[in-house]
C-alpha cells in the first residue's frame, strides 16, 4: 500500500497537537467530575475550561454549552429537545437533521438552488404569518459541497415570526467564524471531529433563555440537559482542538490555495469534469467533483488502493455509498451525481497531497476511459 | 510478507504463470474476490492472500436485510456483511462494499417475479450470476485494474485451445456449474474459480481453519438469499400480485377438479399441495403438468403426462464451437437436482431445441437447461414454455 494522502477531512480531521496533549493529560486524571473531592475538582475543572473554549469560539455563554457524545447527538437534542410540532429544513440537511425533523408532525423540506444555495423566500412562505410552533433548522456550510447557506437571513426572518432556529455548523466551525449573536440564531451544533479534536463529542450551544428537553434523562449532568457521566478526555480534546482552529483561522487561506490548485488540475486532466458550489461563497477546504464515466464508488475504492482517502456522498455504517441527497436536491441528474466524490482539505494538508490525488486521480481516469473503450470496441 | 510468500514464491526463476494464469508475480497480481461473508468465498481470500496476490475484497449489498427478514432496527447490511469485512480485516486486505440494491432488484428479484406470474419456476441465481456478479462487479473490478476476479464458486475454469472453458467442480456434489451457464466466454476470461479442484467441502472447511477464519464453521447458505424464511411466495406476492391470484385446479381432461391460491406456489411435476382429495381425483396421483397465467389455471395429470423429450431453449449462451445441423450428441440436465442426461442439440435461432433420448418428468420453463460433454460446460439457455402441449 502506498503511502496514505488523506483529504477527507469533513469526514474527520486528524488530531490536533494540542488536542492530543489536552487528551493525554485528561487520561492520566482520576475521578469523576461530579465528586465532591479534589479528584472530583479537578476533574471539572478540565471539563469548565473546554466549556468556556467552545463558548468563546461561539460567542455563547459558558452556561449555553451541552456537551455530547456527538455532532449527531446534538443535532438530534436540538431537534428532539425543541419540542416544536412544525420542523423547518433545507433539502441538504445532513441526515441527522433530516431523520428526526421527519418525525416532526409537520415537517417541510425547502428546496436548494442550482449551487445548493437554500432558497430565502420558500422558508419565508413556509414560516407562515405565525411560527411560534416552528423550529427552523438551516447548517451553517454543506458537508459535502462547503457551500454557505444564508443562515442569517433566515434567522431574522424566521426569529421574528416567533420561530425557534437551529444551526448546524458542524462543518463550518474551525474552518469560518460561527458567531451565535451575528448568526442570530437560538442553538447551534458543533463537533470535535471535524475541527481537529477527538471522534465522540460534540455541543449543542444554546443562546441564553433557551429551553431544551433532554435525550437522556437523569444523572444531572449539563445542567439536567444531558444526562451521563462526561467524556473527560475527549471534552478535554475538543476544548483544546477548538482553541486552536479559532486561533489559525487563516490557514483557511492556505487550504484555498490547495483546493484551488486541485480544482484546476483536475479540469486540467478532464476538461467534462464538473465542479459543485464552485459559483458562490463555500468552505475554502471543500470540494465536489465528479470524474466523467466513472462511478464514485470505483473513484473512492481506486484512491484508496492508490493511497489517497477521499469520500463519495454520505457513507451508511455498512460502508455502501448511497446517492448523494444533496446533489440530488440541486438537480444535478442521479446519472452525474453518482460519479462525484467529495475532496477535503485539514490543518495537515499539502500541496504535496494535491499532487499525489492528481496522479491517481489522472491514472484512474486514463485507465477506465481506456477499459471502456476496449469493451466498446 | 507471510513466510509461506517467502519460501514458496508462486512464480520461480524464469517468468512462467502464476497460479492464477498471469505471466507475473503474485504480488503484481490484483484479484478481486467477491466476498459473501460464507466460508467458500472466505477461503479463496485466504488463499490467494496467502500466495502473496494483491486482493481486494468485495462484497455486494444486494438487498436491505433489515427489510427483507421484516425485522426493526435491523441493519440493511446484515451479518454477512459485517462476517466478509472481519475475515478481510484479519487478512489485511481492503474490503469494499457496493451497494447493487437497485440492480439487483430489476435485473435479478423483478424478473424472479415475472418469471413466477408468467407460470414458469425461475432460479434467482443464475440472474444474479449473470448480472450483478458477471457483468456489474466483473466491470467493477475491471475499473480498479484488477487482472482478475475470483469466486468461491465450486466450478472450473480450464484454458483450452479455444480460449477458456468452463467444466464442473471436481466434487460432484459440490457442482455449480448448472448456475454458472450463462457466464460468456469474455467474462470467462476473467473469472478464477480456485475452489472448483477441490475434493469436498470438507476441504475448503479445513482450509478456512488452517487460516484462521472465523467462518470455518458457518452453515451453508440456504435457498434463495433474498428470502431468508424460505417464504418466496410472499416475496413474489408483494411484487407481483397477480401471481397470487386464486384460480382453478383442472385436470388435462377438462374436469375441474379443485381451486388453488396462485400460480406461484406451483411447479411442474408437482404432487403434494394440490389441495384436492381422492374425492375429486378418484385416487389417481396427479401432478402439475402445466400452468396457464393467462386463465390462472393449473392443469393437473397422470405421472404418464409428465414426460417430455423436446426441450425449447431461449436466451442461449454457447461457449463451444459449431453444432453440425444434424445435431450435435450432449449430455443435458433440466434441473440443478438432476443427473446429466444423453441427448440430441440442434440449434434454432438464437436459441436451441434439445431431443432427449429418454423424456423427462418436470421440465419446467424458467428453469435451466444446461448443455455438458464429459465435465465440459457447453452453454445452456433458459427452458421456453411449450405451447404446442394440447390440453
Amino acid at each position: 500500500m502506498p503511502s496514505a494522502v488523506y483529504l477527507d477531512d469533513n469526514a474527520a480531521s486528524p488530531l490536533r497537537p494540542a488536542a492530543r496533549e489536552a487528551m493525554l493529560s485528561a487520561l492520566g486524571m482520576t475521578g469523576n467530575p461530579s465528586s465532591v473531592h479534589r479528584f472530583g475538582r479537578l476533574a471539572r475543572r478540565v471539563i469548565e475550561d473546554a466549556r468556556a473554549q467552545i463558548a468563546v469560539s461561539t460567542g455563547a455563554t459558558t452556561a449555553g454549552v451541552i456537551f455530547t457524545s456527538s455532532g449527531g447527538e446534538a443535532n438530534a437534542l436540538a431537534l428532539h429537545g425543541a419540542r416544536r410540532r412544525r420542523i423547518i429544513v433545507s433539502a441538504i440537511e445532513h441526515d441527522s437533521v433530516l431523520a428526526p425533523a421527519q418525525r416532526a408532525a409537520v415537517c417541510a423540506e425547502i428546496s436548494v438552488d442550482g449551487d445548493g444555495v437554500v432558497d430565502v423566500e420558500a422558508i419565508d412562505k413556509a414560516l407562515g404569518p405565525d411560527a411560534s410552533d416552528v423550529l427552523v433548522s438551516v447548517m451553517l456550510a454543506n458537508n459535502e459541497t462547503g457551500a454557505f447557506q444564508p443562515v442569517a437571513d433566515i434567522a431574522k426572518l424566521a426569529r421574528a415570526r416567533g420561530a425557534l432556529v437551529h444551526c448546524d455548523a458542524i462543518a463550518a466551525a474551525g474552518r469560518m467564524p460561527c458567531d451565535m449573536d451575528t448568526l442570530g440564531v437560538d442553538m447551534m451544533s458543533i463537533s470535535s471531529a471535524k475541527l481537529g479534536g477527538p471522534l465522540g463529542v460534540g455541543a449543542l450551544v444554546l443562546r441564553p433563555g433557551v429551553d431544551i428537553a433532554p435525550l437522556i434523562v437523569g444523572g444531572g449532568q449539563e445542567r439536567r440537559r444531558r444526562g451521563g457521566t462526561e467524556n473527560l478526555s475527549g471534552i478535554a480534546g475538543f476544548g483544546a482542538a477548538t482553541a486552536e482552529a479559532m486561533a489559525r483561522m487563516s490557514e483557511q487561506t492556505r487550504l484555498a490555495v490547495l483546493r484551488d490548485k486541485l480544482e484546476t488540475g483536475v479540469l486540467a486532466l478532464a476538461p467534462t469534469a464538473r465542479l459543485f458550489a464552485n459559483a458562490v461563497p463555500r468552505l475554502a477546504n471543500t470540494s465536489c467533483l465528479t470524474m466523467p464515466g466513472v462511478a464514485n464508488e470505483t473513484q473512492v475504492m481506486a484512491l484508496d488502493l492508490a493511497g489517497i482517502a477521499v469520500s463519495a456522498g454520505a457513507a451508511c455504517s455498512s460502508g455502501k455509498v448511497t446517492a448523494s441527497h444533496v446533489l440530488r436536491a440541486m438537480g444535478v441528474p442521479d446519472s452525474e451525481a453518482a460519479t462525484a466524490i467529495r475532496v477535503s482539505f485539514g490543518w495537515r494538508s499539502t500541496e504535496s497531497d494535491v499532487d499525489a490525488f492528481l496522479a491517481a486521480w489522472g491514472s484512474i481516469y486514463a485507465r477506465v476511459a481506456q477499459a471502456k473503450r476496449g469493451t466498446a470496441a | 510478507m507471510t513466510l509461506a510468500q517467502q519460501i514458496a514464491p508462486a512464480v520461480s526463476g524464469e517468468m512462467g504463470l502464476n497460479s492464477l494464469g498471469f505471466a507475473k508475480r503474485p504480488a503484481d497480481t490484483r484479484v478481486v474476490v467477491a466476498m459473501s461473508g460464507g466460508v467458500d468465498s472466505s477461503t479463496v481470500a485466504a488463499m490467494l492472500a496467502a500466495e502473496g496476490y494483491e486482493v481486494i475484497g468485495i462484497t455486494l449489498q444486494l438487498y436491505d436485510h433489515g427489510a427483507a427478514v421484516a425485522k426493526k432496527g435491523a441493519c440493511c447490511a446484515g451479518d454477512d456483511i459485517h462476517d466478509a469485512r472481519r475475515v478481510s480485516e484479519r487478512l489485511g486486505i481492503p474490503h469494499y462494499v457496493l451497494d447493487y440494491e437497485s440492480r439487483f432488484r430489476k435485473d435479478v428479484m423483478e424478473p424472479f417475479a415475472d418469471a413466477y406470474a408468467r407460470g414458469e419456476t425461475p432460479i434467482p441465481c443464475i440472474a444474479c450470476n449473470r448480472t450483478v456478479k458477471f457483468r456489474d462487479l466483473l466491470a467493477a473490478a475491471r475499473d480498479l485494474g484488477a487482472d482478475a476476479l475470483a469466486t468461491g464458486h465450486y466450478v472450473q475454469r480450464r484454458d483450452g485451445a479455444d480460449g477458456a472453458e468452463l467444466h464442473m467442480a471436481a466434487d460432484p456434489a459440490r457442482d455449480q456449474s448448472y448456475f454458472l451457464y450463462a457466464t460468456t466466454r469474455e467474462q470467462l476470461e476473467l473469472l478464477r474459480f480456485p475452489l472448483g479442484t477441490l475434493a469436498s467441502k470438507a476441504e475448503t472447511r479445513a482450509l478456512a481453519a488452517s487460516h484462521g477464519l472465523a467462518v470455518a464453521d458457518k452453515p451453508d447458505s440456504q435457498d434463495i438469499c433474498f428470502v431468508p424464511n424460505g417464504s418466496y411466495a410472499a416475496v413474489v406476492q408483494k411484487l407481483r400480485p397477480e401471481a397470487g391470484e386464486p384460480g382453478e385446479v383442472v385436470h388435462l381432461d377438462g374436469r375441474v377438479l379443485g381451486r388453488h391460491d396462485g400460480i406461484l406456489h406451483f411447479t411442474i411435476g408437482q404432487r403434494r399441495g394440490l389441495g384436492i382429495g381422492d374425492a375429486e381425483t378418484g385416487g389417481e396421483p396427479l401432478y402439475v403438468v402445466r400452468l396457464e397465467p393467462e386463465t390462472r389455471r393449473v392443469i393437473v395429470g397422470p405421472e404418464a403426462a409428465l414426460g417430455r423429450a423436446r426441450v425449447t431453449l431461449r436466451d442461449l449462451n454457447w461457449l463451444a464451437g459449431d453444432v453440425p445441423a444434424e445435431g450435435l450428441a450432449v449430455q443435458v440436465k433440466i434441473r440443478s437436482t438432476r443427473p446429466p442426461a444423453p441427448a440430441t442439440l440442434f440449434l434454432r435461432g438464437d436459441g436451441a431445441e434439445v431431443v432427449l433420448d429418454v423424456p423427462e418428468k418436470a421440465v419446467a420453463p424458467g428453469q435451466a437447461c444446461v448443455i455438458y460433454q464429459g465435465s465440459r460446460v457447453l452453454g445452456g439457455g433458459m427452458i421456453a414454455r411449450d405451447i404446442s402441449a394440447k390440453l
